[in-house]
């Protein structure tokens, strides 16, 4: 190593860990030479790199010039082979790096996926470069692709008029397309926009200016994402710190860790818990490398606090004179990440900062249309559908609005039961405020009433399908518990479709609402320290899986009516199968709407078995057992 | 004014910005799951990883164990290496070996790079994985690594029999994470998943962290074999005819099994010097790991088995 030079080197490295960091998105299809301009910025980077280099060992060596044979594209490579694999769900990360800046590349490939693949790398990015092909001047899919971009809170664009060798390097084409974009980007919220006009393809106004744009006074895409100031609006913000991990080594220490979201904190500092408004001050910023007297967003850190207050994960620590809103019910922008849409009323997780609720969308408001940005009726959110919602959690939590700030008003929706991410929102603002309608706290509740009747409240929920026998069961269940003193009511489709839910089809939407009320109501009567029976079809794990999360543990009791198809469908009571096998009834559960098998029913019925006395005595049994009675 | 200037002195730099965002994904994991594991290979990377545990639950010691995959053929400075860290990091190490495969006595010199890696390291992985019940396992795995990595998630969701199904991975946005699982599901994460190599070593020459001596340049023996250069570590390895161990000045770019990582002729025997010969270093780094060479998109077809 002759022309290593230990101290000129380690100048070199510190200036390297100085460097800081530009995360960026790239939008634009295959036909617009994203690939060619991603595969340029890695080429001629890791050249400029090797410049330095070069510089740096005191050697001439001159490298080659950048060929114009060269296939970009192959540097981006592996898009190929993800594609025959059918994976396009996808987006690809790419880091490169110059002498100013690290830069991670959010690249995101494919047509169809455009929303979802957008939003994802969006959500992490500074800024946006948007291709836009300079013979086909703006098109539908750029003003998409500045909506999503917008919608995710990116501030800075790059509008990159590429191509422009094949219009001549021309200034009029170029300031055509400025124009046309002007006339809509004014309804977005970006705060700069910079066009400039490039040949990814031959690398004018890339990395080098080149000889071709003379007009173009503006500066290079790599001069301009070396220089652009687009961070440090997170430490002006309030502070707002989500607890992820309660940290006791032992008994003397209390700490919480987490990633300070936003804004900076100090020892000394008086903070709030959001939720609880209990407040203290932070005794000390504890880190590996040492104590800390004040840290600043962005940083991972372990707090302490001068008072023992109660405090887990999910809670947010935040600066007590600028607090976040408390509610539990929101008006939300939501991007749907799933084939199976939304259906208003059905439960789902929202996972916000560290903290995850159960709730659900009660009301779609309109759907985006992303490329006209037009407002449309809706009663579903399907794939890649962007829409405006009203939200209703099951606890309220603490929160800003994701235009005020993103690290407390962005949330992902997970499907209760497949597990997966099946979308992703952005709160605007609540619609009431929780504190307003905190529950009145009532010295009576539903354990004295249960007692006074000598019993433990319960819904005792009956599922199967029609002609399953459920009725029949829950009303021997009902007679006995009546005659050994207890205290019960019977809901059954027949008591509820006519008055309560009289409203309601037999569409899954209505069908989901239906039990919803049947659930809330099932609830009520616990509370009145009543042991309620409920006899639906309740076809779907998903809206049984609610009506157990209304209520506490152990005071749901899911009885699994397992009678066969062939069985119910030859006892048809009601004449209903015959009905839909003619088709004169659609929907139906077992025919041509599917039932949901209950995974983890307390008990299991084998209808068509045993008589219904004897099924009845199972449920008497089993509540005996338990202590319900 | 004055507040403002302030912030803007402490701005982070990348590698604090990479740190911070480690120590995050490990901090959701560890809360998430009821029993994660960090996959320690005794690299450079585990290195980092294992530095940015401690530095992620600090006073606490990272509330995991390490799991170690041996093969039975890691250089002997990598062992000795990996029992004093998981010392030093106050945490259990579980070592676990194919005991199976090592009945049936596979080697990599009896069953090829492929079979061998697939029964001594995928193979035992998920047999270790499913023994202990693990839900969440960390791995060092970067993006920048190997081009069908530059998709992989930060959480890289798992099925029942560890298989990574490339069509059923969540989406990720922000720092949010969605860490449910099902009974026996799970999900491999990834924190080092935006550094690059050169953020690698400049980490652990900043923060001075511990590596295994392999890296550094020394006179070893080695032997020529397929135009890369393969040490001798121990008396297990057959010579072919013809074939005389010399001492060579040679360090190591990676580290796996001994007689399947080549080492590279060097006379870098600093960090500076390590980072220096990095910085102008042609090939990409994985080119000293031969199982990436067996076929196409080895590492594609690797990681749907289980491999990281």
């Amino acid at each position: 190593m002759d022309n290593f030079d230990p101290a000129a080197f380690a100048e070199y490295l510190s200036r390297q860990e100085r460097k800081d960091l530009l995360r960026f998105l790239t939008c634009g299809s295959v036909d617009d030479g994203k690939s060619t301009l991603i595969g340029r910025l890695l080429y001629d980077t890791k050249l400029l790199f090797e410049d330095q280099l070069a510089t740096l060992q005191k050697d001439s060596a001159k490298h080659g010039t950048v060929g114009e044979d060269i296939d970009f594209a192959l540097l981006v490579d592996g898009l190929e082979a993800e594609r025959e694999q059918g994976i396009t769900i996808d987006v690809a990360y790419r880091f490169f790096a110059t002498e100013k800046r690290k830069f991670i590349v959010a690249d995101t490939p494919g047509h169809e996926q455009y929303t979802r693949n957008m939003a994802t790398g969006a959500s992490n990015a500074d800024l946006a470069v948007i291709l836009i092909d300079a013979r086909k001047g703006v098109l539908t899919q750029t003003r998409r692709h500045s909506y999503i971009a917008s919608l995710l809170g990116i501030r800075n664009v790059v509008l990159a008029i590429n191509k422009i060798d094949l219009v001549g390097y021309s200034e009029e084409v170029f300031n055509e397309i400025l124009d046309d974009y002007g006339s809509f980007a004014h309804e977005l919220a970006f705060e700069t926009i910079q066009p400039i006009p490039m040949s990814a393809r031959f690398g004018d106004n890339v990395t080098q200016r080149g000889d071709n744009l003379g007009w173009y006074k503006g500066p290079t895409l790599l001069e301009h994402i070396e220089t652009v100031e687009v961070r440090g609006t997170e430490a002006e913000r309030p502070m707002r710190f989500p607890v992820q991990w309660v940290n006791r080594p032992n008994l003397d220490f209390r700490g919480y860790s987490g990633t300070l979201a936003s804004g900076t904190v100090s020892v000394g500092e008086e903070l709030v818990v959001a939720a609880s408004g209990r407040k203290s001050t932070v005794k000390s910023i504890v880190t590996y490398d040492g104590e800390r007297d004040s840290a600043v967003a962005g940083e991972a850190v372990t707090i302490t606090l001068a008072d023992e207050i109660d405090i887990s994960r999910g809670d947010l620590l935040c600066d007590a004179d600028q607090r976040p809103e408390v509610a539990d019910q929101f008006s939300a922008h939501l991007i749907w990440m799933h084939d199976e849409p939304l259906v208003p009323g059905r439960p789902y997780l929202f996972k916000i900062a560290t903290k995850t609720v159960a709730g659900s969308v009660t009301e779609i408001k309109y759907n985006v249309d992303v490329n006209s940005f037009q407002h449309l009726a809706a009663k579903k959110v399907g794939l890649n559908e962007v829409s405006v919602v009203n939200l209703s959690f099951r606890e309220p939590i603490a929160f800003d609005a994701y235009a005020a700030d993103p690290a407390t008003g962005g949330f992902i929706v997970i499907d209760r039961l497949s597990n997966l991410t099946v979308g992703a929102g952005m709160i605007d603002f609540a619609l009431r405020r929780a504190s307003n309608i905190h529950w009145q706290a009532v010295d009576l509740d539903k354990q004295r009433r249960g007692e006074a009747m000598g019993q433990r409240p319960a819904a005792i929920w009956f599922t199967g399908l029609s002609g399953a026998g459920k009725s029949t069961v829950a009303n021997l269940v009902e007679k006995r518990l009546f005659a050994l003193g207890k205290h019960t009511y019977l809901l059954d489709g027949d008591n509820v479709r006519h008055g309560l839910n009289r409203d309601l089809g037999f569409t899954e939407e209505d069908r989901v609402e239906n039990i919803r009320r049947v659930a809330e109501t099932a609830r009520l009567f616990v509370d009145a320290g009543v042991i309620v029976l409920c006899s639906f079809i309740s076809p779907f794990r998903s809206e049984r899986q609610m009506a157990r999360d209304l209520l506490e543990p152990g005071e749901f009791v899911e009885v699994f009516v397992d009678t066969p198809l062939h069985v119910a469908e030859k006892r048809d009571p009601k004449g209903l199968y015959r009905k839909a096998r003619e088709g004169r009834i659609k929907n139906f559960t077992g025919i041509d709407s599917p039932y949901e098998t209950p995974e983890r029913a307390e008990i299991t019925l084998a209808g068509g078995m045993a008589s219904p006395e004897e099924l009845a005595d199972k449920v008497v049994d089993y509540l005996r057992e338990q202590g319900y009675i | 004014m004055s507040a403002s200037t302030a912030i803007n002195a402490t701005q982070l730099t990348h590698l604090q910005r990479l740190e911070a965002e480690s120590i995050h994904v490990m901090r959701e994991v560890a809360s998430e799951f009821r029993n994660p594991v960090m996959l320690y290979s005794i690299g450079k990377d585990s290195s980092v990883m294992l530095h940015l545990a401690k530095k992620a639950f600090y006073p606490s010691p990272p509330p995991f164990p390490l799991l170690h995959v041996d093969t039975t053929w890691k250089f002997r400075e990598m062992i000795a290496f990996r029992d004093q860290a998981a010392k030093d990091a106050r945490m259990d190490l579980i070592v676990h070996t194919n005991q199976e495969g090592v009945r049936q006595g596979v080697t990599p010199f009896t069953h090829g790079s492929s079979a061998y890696t697939n029964i001594m390291k995928t193979d035992a992985l998920k047999e270790a994985l499913t023994k202990y019940g693990f839900d969440a396992a960390f791995g060092g795995a970067r993006r920048d690594e190997e081009k069908s990595r530059a998709k992989e998630r930060i959480f890289s969701f798992r099925t029942q029999n560890h298989g990574w199904d490339p069509k059923n991975q969540r989406p990720e946005l922000w720092n949010i994470y969605n860490a449910r699982v099902r009974k026996g599901e799970s999900i491999r994460a990834f924190p080092l998943s935006n550094w690059t190599e050169l953020d690698i070593w400049q980490y652990i020459l900043k923060e001075d962290i511990p590596i295994v001596p392999l890296y550094f340049a020394a006179k070893r023996p080695v032997v020529h074999r397929d135009g890369q250069l393969i040490m001798v570590d121990d008396a297990r390895m057959p010579l072919a005819e013809g074939e005389t161990p010399e001492m060579r000045l040679i360090r190591f770019r990676t580290l796996g099994c001994y007689p399947l990582t080549a080492a590279m002729e060097s006379p870098a025997a600093t960090l500076p010097e390590i980072v220096h010969e990095m910085l102008i270093a042609r090939t990409s780094e994985r080119s000293g790991r031969l199982i990436d060479h067996d076929e196409a998109g080895s590492m594609e077809k690797k990681k749907r088995e289980g491999y990281f």
